[in-house]
Parts: C-alpha cells; sequence; structure tokens
C-alpha cells in the first residue's frame, strides 16, 4: 500500500504493508534510527515523535494512518546539521542518560511538553516524562535535563543583561 | 511484536463505514488505535481487515444536545480534556482525564475508543457507568441507543452488535446549584491501569442537602458499575460520612468482585469501599466549594 508521509519537513513515498508501524516505516525505509523500538505495544515511550507537535507512541500508529500530519522525529528537532536543539544540548550537559536507549523518547516527550508548560514544577516535569520508561533508572538527570532546558528556553528571548 | 497482515481502508463517509463492517465479519474499527494497537501486536487480535474511521467528520466533535453532551465517538481525550462543554457540564469526565494513559496517548486515543475496548479498570467507563451515560451505536440499518448498564457485559466486552460502531456517547448534563466531582484510583504506578477506582458525583440544593448523588466502581469485577442503591439513599441527606460509609458498605457487600495476581478479591472489594467513600466525601467538599 502507497503512503505519502511528511517527515522533518520533507515529503517521502513508500510502499509498505498495513501492518507496517509507523517506528518500523522510520526505522526500516526511512533509515531514520534515532526513534528507537523498545516494547512495541505503547508502554515504554522509546519510539515517541510528535504528529503535528503532539507526542504520540510511533509503534501504536501504522505508517498507512499518518499521511497528512507533519511528522517530527529526533533526527528533525535540531536547528541546522551538526548543532543540537536546546533540550538535546541540555541532556547532554547534565547527563540526562545513561545507555542512552530511552534518550531520543525523552528529548521527543520534553520538546512537547515545554512547548505546552514553559515554565513546569519538578512535579509537573516528573508527571510529562511518566510515560517514558528509563530501565537504567536515571531520571534524577533526565530531570534536572529538562529544567535546564526550560529555564534556558525561558531566557532564550531576554536581553543580556537580564539573563542572570 | 507484529500484527498479523490485514487490509487497511479508509472509508470516506460513515455510511460507507458501515457497509464496510456490514460486509465483513472479521473487519474491526480502529481509531486512535491506543488500546487496538497493542493488542494487534500482542495477536490478541486478529482481525483480517481494519476500518479506520478517525478522520469521518460525522463522528467527532463535542455538542451541546437535550440535556445531555454529545461526545462524538472519534474526538480525541486530549480535546475532550480540555473542552469548555466537558469541563463545564461533565465534571466528572474532566477529572478522570490525567489518569488516563499519558499526554501521547491521549493525544491519539479517542473517547468512543476507550467506550467500545470497555476495559473494567478505565476510567471513561466508570464516568459512563457511574453518570448512567447513553452510548448510541450506528450500522448499516441506523442508530441506536444503549444504556450504559446494558453497554459493558464483560471484562473487554460491549454490547456493540456486529456489524456496528460506536458513533456517539451521551453524558447527562446534572442541572443543581451546586455539583462537586471525586476520583481515587489504585494503581502500580501513575496512569497504569487501575486495580481499583471509584467516582463519585453530587449536586446539592442551597441548604447543601443532596439532590443528585453518583457513584460508581471500577477494576472490581468483569466491568465497571454504577452503585445505585448507594446513591440513592444518600439523596435527601446532608452527606454527613458516617451516612455515605454505611451506604457504601452497603452497597460494596452485594457487588461481585474478582482477584488476581495484583490483588485479591478482598482487597479489591475493600479498597473499592473505601475510594468510593473518598470520592463521594470529595464530591460532597467540592459542591460545597463551588458555592462560594
Amino acid at each position: 500500500m502507497k503512503v505519502e508521509l511528511s517527515v522533518n519537513g520533507g515529503q517521502r513515498t513508500v510502499d509498505i504493508e498495513p501492518r507496517k508501524t509507523l517506528i518500523d516505516c522510520l526505522r526500516d525505509d526511512f533509515g531514520l534510527t534515532g526513534s528507537h523500538a523498545g516494547c512495541e505495544h505503547g508502554i515504554c515511550g522509546a519510539c515517541t515523535v510528535l504528529l503535528d507537535g503532539e507526542p504520540a507512541r510511533s509503534c501504536l500508529i501504522f505508517a498507512v494512518q499518518a499521511d497528512g500530519y507533519e511528522i517530527t522525529t529526533i533526527e528533525g528537532v535540531a536547528p541546522a546539521p551538526g548543532e543540537l536543539s536546546v533540550i538535546q544540548d541540555a541532556f547532554c550537559e547534565t547527563h540526562g542518560m545513561q545507555c542512552g536507549f530511552c534518550t531520543p523518547g525523552m528529548v521527543m516527550t520534553a520538546t512537547a511538553f515545554l512547548k505546552r508548560n514553559p515554565q513546569p514544577t519538578r512535579a509537573d516535569i516528573v508527571e510529562a516524562i511518566s510515560g517514558n520508561i528509563c530501565r537504567c533508572t536515571g531520571y534524577g538527570q533526565i530531570v534536572e535535563a529538562i529544567t535546564l532546558a526550560a529555564d534556558r528556553l525561558a531566557r532564550a528571548n531576554m536581553p543580556r543583561g537580564d539573563q542572570g | 511484536m507484529k500484527p498479523v497482515p490485514f487490509d487497511y481502508v479508509r472509508p470516506g463517509s460513515l455510511e460507507e463505514a458501515c457497509a464496510l463492517l456490514a460486509e465483513d465479519a472479521d473487519a474491526r474499527v480502529i481509531a486512535g488505535g491506543q488500546s487496538l494497537v497493542p493488542m494487534l501486536a500482542m495477536r490478541l487480535a486478529r482481525p483480517a481487515r481494519l476500518v479506520d474511521i478517525l478522520r469521518l467528520s460525522e463522528l467527532s466533535g463535542i455538542r451541546n444536545g437535550d440535556s445531555r453532551i454529545v461526545i462524538g465517538a472519534t474526538t480525541r481525550q486530549a480535546t475532550a480534556e480540555a473542552h469548555p462543554l466537558i469541563v463545564g457540564k461533565v465534571p466528572l469526565l474532566k477529572i478522570v482525564m490525567p489518569w488516563i494513559g499519558h499526554a501521547a496517548t491521549r493525544a491519539r486515543g479517542t473517547v468512543g475508543g476507550s467506550i467500545a475496548h470497555a476495559d473494567p479498570s478505565a476510567e471513561i467507563p466508570l464516568v459512563a457507568a457511574t453518570l448512567e451515560a447513553e452510548i448510541v451505536v450506528q450500522d448499516v440499518h441506523g442508530q441506536s441507543v444503549i444504556a450504559a448498564s446494558e453497554f459493558f457485559v464483560g471484562p473487554m466486552v460491549a454490547a456493540i452488535p456486529l456489524g456496528a460502531l460506536v458513533r456517539e456517547i451521551r453524558m447527562p448534563v446534572w442541572t443543581q446549584p451546586r455539583i462537586g466531582t471525586g476520583f481515587h484510583e489504585v494503581n502500580a504506578r501513575h496512569s497504569d491501569f487501575a486495580f481499583v477506582c471509584a467516582a463519585a458525583q453530587v449536586g446539592l440544593d442551597d441548604q447543601g442537602r443532596c439532590t443528585a448523588c453518583a457513584v460508581g466502581v471500577g477494576g472490581l469485577g468483569e466491568y465497571p458499575i454504577a452503585l445505585k442503591e448507594a446513591a440513592a439513599v444518600l439523596i435527601a441527606t446532608t452527606l454527613d460520612e458516617a451516612a455515605i460509609t454505611d451506604a457504601v458498605e452497603a452497597a460494596m457487600a452485594k457487588v461481585d468482585v474478582f482477584g488476581d495476581l495484583h490483588a485479591s478479591a478482598d482487597y479489591r472489594r475493600r479498597v473499592g469501599g473505601v475510594l468510593a467513600r473518598r470520592a463521594l466525601i470529595d464530591a460532597r467538599r467540592s459542591a460545597l466549594d463551588a458555592a462560594q
């Protein structure tokens, strides 16, 4: 079955079986292996991508259902090749990862979350990532990363003198 | 974790969707997919064909109908959570929403999908049972209305006739001057399946006397149930704690409860009663607060 998908700003056409999930299509057909396939039944959050800016588990949607959405993967969040988004950078700086398997899902979840809630409390952040499992149990630094990113994003447009 | 092969069709109209379901007993409806796709992945469901109704405009949206709020089946849970008609007129549905899955699943999952999936511990079916909602199902012959108390018939089994789909859910709107709600749940981690959950909505008159009462429990048996006897006993009282405790205890003694690895039947019955009591106490308190 032919489907045309809009991924990270580009159009791609692919001929696939209806049973192929979006995560498998992204990884196998488009070579976008940044999104990780973990549990493949909607529990772990490692495959989280954005559909029209909203977080979605790409293992819980078939690729043939995903036409018409603007799909953003972890490969699409950096402003330019070789650069990192503010959130990615914060994950590096605080070392908000151990093995790194959950990291793309965490970053995508945080990306959508901080757009909706730019000034989160710690409890808000913990709730926001409660659907993303880190089996290294490195949640402390992940929360720290999102806190740092929120702070930097909030101050990004302030005049230099006010940035503290 | 890959589903069996299936055909995928996306009908352009509700009529077409019903015709597709009528001609193929092995077809299943898919919308948000947040419950069905895991079942497909684990091969607990093996349909020959998926009929995708998510983009049918007839099935989406929330409107004000004749003493009820009508929620189109494919309305996203995240949309319902923030919708002014739900926030203003179906407050019990509003307060359970944060307990359903996570932001990523609520952004895709639909209200009708949760109803049709009929998980005995799910929050939206609990609200539908508690408030005595009506579920409208549609097939090629037309639509019919099923009371929530008749709709949920077993774990993951709803009384949707073969070849029909859930079209809309009609939630009753209460008109008492003061309305309050309460909801409690015990689970393993936030937004995981509830072992036990309980919901209550009460309406008070200007003297603080209860003029409308609904309380229900989920996760205890094969489907969520309204504790109608308890609600009836509490009408015309001031909902003091002793009255609530007696009413809930009497009603809970008659509920069929199952046990499993997560929680024994005794635990579920006891916790179900405690949560129902707390939900009623919270509902009364929030109704009194709402008046100030």
